[in-house]
């Protein structure tokens, strides 16, 4: 087992020379590889100098906690174990966390909502740790197909909330992932979200760096708040006096931390940025009056829909969102400059991505927001379903 | 590292009042007192604000002040608490704690003590959890029992007073069987779990029943435990705190109440692993005890 002890100044316990994110992420050479969406997390996990990592099976997240386990096991992460259930593992993450480490946990669908109560924690307690969401549906009926409905509970959570469209960003997105949740004025909790199956279990083609090289380690006493290490005096980590005495300043003291949580979340919005190359990314003609707004693997549906309705004659837009938490209502506002119909196609029932974008839009744009296609129950999003939702739209009646 | 980790604001110094000032200067460590720290010193010393938010004459916050009297290293010991009466104590000491959520202080505690051992692999230090029986035996039995089965390093205390007692006074799984509380009009209809009997099933190597009328006991056994859990693996100690207020007492019952329940539900229970009597004989020769 590796030893933190082995950590010098240039290389990290596993000998990886240590470079920073702009390195790894912008300038290191890259060589083209064919991974799932597993294996790719591992690779980026091996070049993080990851600390801990706490697993638990559910599908199809498990094949990705496995792998972090052989890396544990080939030297490359500090501490790893298998948690009890998806509360258990939530709160141990929450203690890695606290006590000074990088740390990344896995989890899908049903998972997610049995832990639910620690999402809160997380951001409350300014933890910077790292959940990869491979979503899934939500019982009952059990379900283990593709859904991402659990993603609208997250949503208030407190944490940071980005969402990769395929492979190759899920490998990026949990590198910088780190990078931007430990910036001191940012450290709050960050959930990297994928479809489950259409990405993790998907093999595509990859440009990774190389793996002799990882980022530096997480510097925790650069938190805002002391690790729980009984190294920071005054140790004042959850110890000052509890604000649920129902006075005034309790009162106060809680609502001005939750929102000191959010605004930590907004801070977040230039180091994004300049990780994910902008918080959306716009593909199709700068000049459609027809947008497709979406995240996930239903902003590659909506650019096959797109190529097929360029056939047609009609002109479209993708405007696909990196970030849910922080939104990026000014990218997306700007994005639907001369737009008149906007469609938000999603792979979940209740439309949570609609939602957002109509809060967002509100008396903002002058765009008419369609919530659809939506699927859900695993079922695919093909795009003969979101040119039939834009047909019906402009030629009423009429069909695709 | 820390022995000045509770430390006042110069610039409030003048405006603090004389209990505050004294936690930060007579809550003792090893390092600052003339004798070694220990129970003896407990006249002397600050453990435990007296204005804390428990009711007034409650058996938990002597309780709680016989336990940090006996901590082996204060100055590199993190608590880890759980939602209930005990965590309301928690922002009136001067030590490291961690308010959890409901239920799940053992597995905050086991990710805080694995992290420190691989942060700082030559220092001891120790994680002990006190949460109350709600806490530990109902909504958080799973992730106590857990705990066990891994054989985390950690220790875990439940001050066990029998009842839900902050939320206003219902049954929990330690509560007697018959017992009437909101909750069960009519009395409890099952026996009360006998978690020092499970802790020992689970793979605790240390156990014990006991109440805190005797305060030299109570810091005995948190001394052992931790030691036991720093070098062994898992400890359980249920020290009965009764809730004076739920079943009706006066404020200057509690002890009383105690020494009664003595000889019946919490007489006399301790599990030594023969793993753990070889370590305590150690100790105990290298002056650790």
């Amino acid at each position: 087992m590796s030893k933190i002890t082995d950590m010098t100044k240039t290389h990290n316990w596993s000998g990886q020379k240590l470079v920073t994110a702009d390195h790894l992420l912008f300038d290191a050479p890259r060589e083209k590889h064919f991974m799932t969406g597993s294996e790719v997390l591992k690779e980026a996990v091996k070049r993080c100098t990851v600390d801990a990592s706490v697993s638990y099976p559910i599908t199809p997240q498990s094949e990705a906690a496995h792998l972090i386990g052989e890396l544990w096991a080939e030297g490359y992460v500090g501490v790893y174990f298998r948690g009890e259930n998806e509360f258990g593992v939530m709160s141990e993450v929450a203690g890695c966390a606290m006590a000074g480490a990088r740390t990344i946990t896995t989890t899908s669908g049903p998972g997610t909502l049995r832990a639910m109560e620690n999402f809160a924690q997380w951001s409350g307690t300014r933890i910077p740790c790292q959940l990869i969401l491979m979503a899934r549906g939500i019982n009952s009926p059990l379900t283990i197909q593709p859904d991402n409905l659990e993603v609208s509970y997250m949503l208030e959570t407190g944490c940071q909330i980005w969402y990769a469209e395929n492979v190759q960003e899920l490998f990026d997105m949990s590198i910088a992932a780190f990078i931007v949740a430990e910036k001191p004025d940012v450290h709050v909790p960050i959930i990297t979200v994928v479809d489950g199956f259409f990405v993790s279990h998907t093999r595509e083609a990859v440009m990774l760096p190389a793996d002799d090289i990882a980022l530096f380690p997480y510097e925790p006493y650069k938190s805002p708040l002391p690790p729980i290490d009984s190294e920071t005096p005054p140790g004042r980590f959850l110890r000052d006096p509890f604000v649920m005495k129902s006075n005034y300043i309790s009162y106060a003291t809680h609502a001005s931390w939750q929102w000191e949580v959010r605004s930590a979340v907004e801070r977040s919005r230039p180091y994004a940025k300049h990780f994910l190359n902008g918080l959306v990314h716009v593909t199709g003609e700068e000049d459609a009056e027809i947008a497709f707004v979406t995240c996930g693997t239903a902003s590659n549906q909506a650019k096959e829909a797109h190529r097929e309705l360029m056939k047609l004659g009609i002109k479209t837009k993708v405007i696909k969102l990196r970030t849910i938490r922080p939104f990026p209502t000014e990218e997306l506002i700007e994005a639907l400059e001369g737009v008149k119909n906007v469609f938000v196609p999603e792979f979940n029932v209740v439309g949570w991505l609609e939602k957002e974008v109509k809060t967002a839009l509100y008396k903002k744009s002058d765009a008419d927001v369609v919530g659809g296609p939506r699927v859900a129950g695993g079922m695919s999003m093909p795009a003969e379903a979101i040119i039939q939702e834009v047909m019906e739209k402009i030629n009423p009646g009429k069909g695709a | 590292m820390a022995i000045d980790i509770y430390k006042i604001n110069p610039e409030f110094r003048d405006i603090m009042p004389q209990e505050i000032l004294d936690l930060e200067e007579k809550a003792t460590w090893a390092e600052n007192a003339v004798k070694p720290r220990g129970i003896k010193e407990l006249p002397e010393t600050k453990e435990l604000l007296e204005e804390h938010s428990l009711c007034a004459g409650c058996p938990e916050a002597a309780a709680l002040r016989y336990v940090l009297s006996a901590l082996p290293k204060p100055e590199e010991t993190i608590i880890v608490n759980s939602t209930g009466c005990t965590s309301l104590m928690f922002p009136h000491i001067a030590l490291h704690t961690v308010h959890s959520l409901f239920g799940n202080q053992n597995a905050v505690a086991t990710g805080i003590k694995r992290v420190l051992d691989w942060r700082f692999p030559d220092t001891e230090k120790d994680v002990v959890v006190l949460a109350g029986d709600g806490a530990t035996v109902d909504i958080g039995l799973d992730y106590t029992l857990q705990s066990f089965f891994r054989q985390e390093n950690i220790t875990t205390i439940c001050f066990d007073n029998e009842v839900y007692a902050n939320t206003g006074g219902q049954e929990s799984g330690a509560t007697p069987k018959g017992q009437v509380f909101k909750m069960a009009p009519t009395g409890k209809k099952f026996e009360k779990v006998k978690m020092w009997e499970l802790a020992v099933t689970s793979g605790c190597h240390y156990s014990i029943n006991m109440t805190a009328s005797a305060p030299k006991a109570v810091a005995k056994a948190v001394r052992e435990a931790i030691l036991i859990a720093r070098e062994i693996g898992p400890t359980f100690l249920n020290i009965y705190t009764p809730c004076i207020l739920e079943i009706g007492l006066n404020a200057n019952e509690g002890l009383r109440e105690m020494k009664e329940q003595d000889k019946e539900r919490f007489a006399s229970f301790k599990y030594v692993s023969p793993e753990a009597e070889e370590f305590l004989v150690k100790c105990k020769e290298e002056g650790r005890l």
